[in-house]
């Protein structure tokens, strides 16, 4: 019961910070509408028409079809780039020979512009699904992998040694203390990774002419259609934010308890 | 009957000595006290004793079942309760949910750690509560042997009695024996069987008095003069009060 209870409260809060991120919006809302009056309709149309034209797209149903395409290809090159970066990050940061030589590669991958892969991927694999996996994995993996290496860096070798005394293995430690600690620097490059995922997705339909929200960008270009545009774009930021505060959070907030244990009271996020 | 037993042990770090020679036998349920200067290599002993680190000489037999460890700082899980922490080590054993809880709940009491504070986190307890979560971890294990690595140097005096008097009466209870570092003359004195004095250089153990009386059986006015006793008239504990802190010199 009291475990229903706390997890209620937190649920409770969490919902209730929400109120802070509306007055966030609210506010660039209101410095969209001084740039819609001084420009004029062409160049930037109103927020609430904008919104009233994504609620009409929304209306449609093709238009779920075309989210969910593009959402599935999102979450594809995301759980492929979170493996890939993890499982590297974890081998790299327990030995840093591989540290070492990965390092250079990551800063070089990091260094090409996701449209230059996408661009390749193209020549490679035509236009299909694979072009936006492979361009989402290779732009999202460095920042996976850097985070889980630093984290398994950092991790208290004191832990390490008191689970040593007690006889607890190297897969052991591994489960039971690393992996945990690791997920604490896990979880910001997670995020960062999503947003990446969706990003390059996005870029990666409209250039390579693959449909999905991207397709529908290009169209609104094609057309002149700004109100169109906005409204696509408009749709594929609630779509990640969907998705972060709908799975990254919860499951966040569930691993990191204690530290909330650890705030003085009073002071809440 | 458990036993430990170091002979010729020695260990070094690159190439620089810290340990030498060093013969020590445990057994039954034997708490013994290791004094020495700072820098002297008693961590670097309990370390090799321990198993945490391999000798480079001689040889460690260690017969018994199971040991357990406290270390100076508590060392514990950051994101796990104080219950979780204690029954870490079961865990780690592949004990059962519901058989780690009845070991843990009965361990918190060894340590006098307060159940109602079993489901907070480490941080919200203070130190000497989270040093008793450290002893309770060590004794959830049934140990019948326990290394102590100067578990009580962070604490007050008046804490640091009362947890002395909680291993003291956890060892009475469970007869576990016992390998305890100090710098703490007083401590030792009341803890220990038997305190090994450790060579300034970690050459080999210097000497070694056996304390009359039971530990916990002791009135603090004995303990008091057997320590002025140590230090103004016996020559061996003469450099336990050196500090050296392992200058290259």
């Amino acid at each position: 019961m009291a475990f229903i209870l706390d997890r209620l409260g937190r649920a409770g809060r969490f919902v209730w910070s929400a109120w802070s991120g509306v007055a966030a919006l609210c506010l660039l809302a209101a410095i969209w509408q001084v740039g819609h009056e001084a420009y004029g309709d062409f160049i930037l149309p109103a927020p609430l028409a904008t919104l009233q034209a994504a609620w009409h797209v929304l209306g449609e149903e093709a238009t779920w079809d075309l989210i969910l395409l593009t959402a599935g290809r999102a979450l594809q090159g995301f759980a492929a780039a979170g493996l890939a970066g993890g499982l590297l990050g974890l081998s790299a940061g327990y030995s840093p020979a591989t540290l070492r030589l990965t390092r250079p590669l990551v800063t070089v991958i990091l260094g090409v512009p996701p449209i230059a892969w996408i661009v390749l991927a193209m020549i490679w694999f035509g236009s299909s699904d694979g072009t936006v996996a492979v361009t989402i994995l290779l732009a999202a993996t460095p920042v996976v992998f850097v985070g889980v290496a630093e984290g398994v860096m950092s991790r208290d070798r004191g832990l390490d040694a008191m689970a040593k005394a007690f006889g607890a293995g190297p897969w052991k430690r591994l489960t039971t203390l690393s992996l945990r600690h690791v997920a604490t620097h896990l979880f910001p490059a997670l995020v960062l990774a999503l947003g990446i995922a969706f990003k390059v997705a996005v870029m990666a339909e409209l250039l390579a002419n693959l449909g999905g929200i991207g397709g529908e960008l290009a169209r609104s270009r094609a057309n002149l259609d700004v109100a169109q545009a906005l409204a696509w774009i408009l749709i594929a930021v609630a779509a990640l934010i969907a998705v972060e505060y709908g799975v990254v959070h919860p499951v966040r907030a569930e691993f990191e308890r204690w530290r909330a244990a650890a705030q003085p009271w009073g002071v809440r996020r | 009957m458990n036993r430990l037993e170091l002979a010729q042990v020695g260990h070094g770090y690159l190439g620089r000595k810290v340990l030498e020679g060093i013969d020590l036998c445990i057994s039954g349920a034997e708490v013994v006290a290791l004094v020495g200067p700072s820098g002297s290599g008693k961590s670097t002993l309990i370390h090799v004793a321990s198993g945490l680190l391999e000798p480079s000489h001689g040889v460690v037999r260690r017969h018994y079942d199971r040991h357990a460890m406290v270390f100076q700082e508590p060392r514990l899980l950051p994101w796990a309760t104080a219950r979780d922490n204690i029954g870490y080590p079961l865990r780690v054993r592949g004990v059962g949910r519901t058989a780690r809880r009845a070991r843990v709940a009965d361990a918190a009491r060894q340590a006098a750690f307060d159940p109602a504070d079993l489901g907070k986190y480490p941080a919200e307890l203070s130190g000497g509560m989270r040093q008793r979560v450290a002893i309770a971890r060590a004794l959830a294990v049934n140990p019948d042997f326990i290394y102590f690595d100067e578990p009580f140097t962070a604490l007050d005096v008046a804490l640091k009695q009362r947890m002395q008097d909680v291993v003291i009466e956890a060892a009475a209870a469970a007869r576990f024996a016992a390998l305890f570092v100090t710098h703490d003359l007083n401590e030792a004195t009341r803890m220990a069987h038997r305190i090994v004095v450790l060579d300034a250089h970690g050459r080999g153990i210097a000497g070694a008095r056996t304390v009359p009386g039971r530990p916990g059986a002791r009135d603090e006015r004995s303990v008091f003069e057997w320590v002025q006793h140590f230090v103004h008239d016996d020559p061996l504990f003469g450099h336990v009060h050196d500090v050296d802190e392992r200058a290259w010199t």
